[in-house]
């Protein structure tokens, strides 16, 4: 099914190329389409315009009854407040390590089994392939009690490598690393290679990582913007007083503690937010074509 | 295997290293029959044979220690009564019984249903009518997609805290709007149903975006030709959309389905920070208390970890059932597919 699947896009888009002067499709967009995704553009925009306007203001105008619709002038005092009082930083510390860290082996690991699964012939490889797919549905809850209680028993508590180390690699970046290996590496390429003498090794880094690049750029955006964001594994392995990634810091200050301030409690979000829309504002269209790539060859 | 690799080589690979062990032309010193040449052999082999296991070894090594290891532990842990720290205690089926009798846990289990359902419903329709309009010839392609996309960027935690601010009932902007408008403000928090739905929109407006460019993607893989011969046949675009771009791109639908079936089904961050201070027990009348919040609940302030992996895998009871049903519904697709294009295809013949 995978396979058929896989062939669609290049085989529908060169007919696009070919058809387009009389497609059937193609409509222009009218107004009402500008309209409506204009709407929708703003939908998904103005919470993260409201959350700036907000980090803007003293806590005392964030709750007054007309909410503040236009920037204030205290961003940079609620910044450095977070900043300090609150250890936003640290937090920004660590959730780059623990994202950097994260997207860098799953890449890795990802691409190493992705080329297994697409070109190597072993036995068992359906079989094994099926149970990498199957393992994604698995929820977090099933085993977060009893890791718990490992990280406990082993001292890991606050510590970042209990986050880190159940991430090291993932079965959506194995799967998403497979089908476009399987279209993307020519499998005689690979055998010249051997032919020639390289052992596997080799073929790995002259051949196989040259030609993954872009796949395992696109895959690295995506699990990193999935560990920056993560929160339910962190939020038990860590405590927002010890070691917390942003998403922690920021559960502890919206939830736990009395010191209410929102403009400052909506300052953290803004600081956890803007790395990853920075991000996507660089590199959107890229962001874009890995989500769909890693869904519509499900 | 060894076979296909020469079989393949012979077409590709330049004559010097051509057929290994064939006897060897003159210019193959690789060739040489030596005790070093028998060696580098066992080793070619051993490569072959076993890197793919290596390759795919760290997947499954970290998958058998934080995944299906604490699986399993968490059903031996589910039949326990088992305190944090302490030592567990045989209680048989005694944590599912306690289960099937508490309000608590129909509550949560109820509260996952709705919430999920009024969260995934809209948001699926929502992305399929975003992905048509977005499949336009548009100016600013590149804006809208990327802008749709970016609540996809905003994490839970920080999602959730915007949205609590803007439904709060005093001061919130929703309920400025809605008074506006005339209406009365709304207790978006303690009541059952705002609530519920205020989690919902949370949920909705973080992957609608991303559900629409998925959708968005596979209506550019339909092939044109289906539009062509329904323009022909007269339909009209509407009548476009609902028979040849929603049955064409019915196996992606049914990936989102799927997918947000099982994301709704573990809902945690939102409803834990949209309440608040209550946040933990899902509001102060556990009104929009999920099955997960549950769990964390059951496990973590009260202590009750065997109670709580009982919720863990009630809740893989869940997902197997979704996955079956998934199961049914795809192969029943893929039956009327066959058919389809049967059809089409002797439509074709039949037309040429």
């Amino acid at each position: 099914m995978a396979r058929t699947l896989d062939t669609t896009p290049p085989a529908a888009a060169s007919r696009t190329r070919r058809l387009r002067p009389s497609a059937g499709r193609q409509h222009h967009a009218g107004p009402l389409t500008y309209v409506l995704l204009g709407l929708a553009a703003l939908v998904s925009l103005f919470p993260l315009y409201w959350n700036l306007v907000a980090a803007s203001h003293s806590g005392e105008r964030v709750v007054e009854a007309p909410a503040p619709l236009l920037p204030g002038p205290r961003l940079l005092d609620n910044l450095s407040f977070a900043w300090n009082q609150v250890d936003m930083g640290e937090a920004l510390v660590n959730t780059t390590i623990v994202a950097g860290l994260v997207s860098l082996s799953t890449v890795l690991f990802s691409t190493l089994a992705g080329f297994a699964f697409a070109k190597l012939p072993f036995r068992g490889r359906g079989a094994l392939l099926a149970l990498v797919v199957a393992t994604m549905t698995i929820p977090p809850q099933l085993s977060v009690i009893p890791l718990y209680q490992i990280i406990t028993d082993l001292g890991w508590v606050d510590q970042l490598q209990s986050v880190v180390l159940p991430s090291l690699v993932a079965a959506f970046g194995v799967f998403f690393m497979r089908q476009y290996l399987i279209e993307a590496l020519p499998t005689e390429l690979v055998e010249a290679a051997r032919m020639d003498g390289a052992h596997s090794l080799r073929i790995i880094w002259h051949v196989v990582f040259p030609v993954a690049r872009p796949a395992m750029a696109v895959l690295g955006m995506l699990v990193f913007v999935q560990a920056w964001n993560d929160f339910f594994w962190p939020f038990i392995a860590l405590t927002p007083d010890g070691n917390p990634t942003l998403q922690v810091a920021l559960a502890g200050l919206g939830a736990g503690n009395h010191t209410v301030d929102q403009a400052v409690v909506l300052t953290g979000a803004l600081i956890s937010t803007l790395p990853l829309l920075l991000v996507f504002a660089v590199l959107g269209k890229h962001v874009v074509g890995g989500i769909t790539a890693g869904a519509v060859k499900n | 295997m060894a076979t296909s690799v020469r079989a393949a080589g012979d077409g590709s690979a330049p004559p010097a290293a051509q057929a290994p062990g064939a006897g060897a032309g003159p210019g193959s010193h690789r060739q040489r029959p030596s005790g070093r040449s028998a060696w580098r052999s066992t080793l070619y082999r051993l490569d072959l044979k076993a890197v793919p296991y290596v390759f795919i070894a760290p997947f499954f090594l970290t998958f058998a220690a934080f995944g299906l290891f604490p699986l399993i532990y968490t059903g031996w842990l589910s039949l326990h009564r088992v305190e944090l720290g302490g030592s567990a205690q045989w209680r048989g089926m005694g944590n599912y019984s306690a289960l099937a009798t508490s309000e608590f846990f129909w509550n949560a289990l109820a509260n996952t249903f709705t919430i999920g359902v009024i969260s995934t419903v809209p948001q699926l329709l929502m992305a399929l009518c975003l992905a048509h309009l977005l499949n336009y010839k548009l100016r600013g392609r590149g804006f809208f997609r990327v802008a749709v996309l970016a609540p996809y960027a905003t994490s839970i935690a920080a999602a959730t805290l915007v949205f609590a601010q803007l439904f709060n009932t005093d001061y919130g902007l929703i309920n400025t709007v809605l008074g506006w408008l005339g209406f009365d403000p709304v207790s978006w928090e303690s009541s059952k149903w705002p609530a519920q739905i205020a989690i919902s929109v949370i949920v909705t407006w973080r992957w609608t975006g991303y559900n629409a460019l998925i959708y968005l993607a596979a209506m550019q893989a339909v092939p044109r030709d289906l539009y062509e011969a329904a323009a022909l046949d007269g339909a009209s675009r509407l009548r476009q959309f609902l028979s040849v771009t929603i049955p064409s791109i019915r196996p992606t639908i049914l990936f989102t389905v799927v997918v947000s079936t099982i994301g709704a089904t573990q809902l945690f961050g939102e409803p834990m920070l949209f309440g608040g201070s209550v946040g933990i027990s899902g509001g102060s009348g556990n009104q929009f208390q999920t099955l997960s919040l549950l769990m964390y609940e059951k496990g973590w302030v009260t202590g009750a970890l065997g109670q709580a992996s009982a919720i863990a895998w009630v809740m893989l009871l869940l997902l197997l059932i979704i996955g079956g049903i998934q199961a049914l519904i795809s192969r029943s697709n893929r039956n009327r597919n066959r058919n389809r294009n049967r059809n089409r295809n002797q439509r074709t013949k039949a037309g040429s």
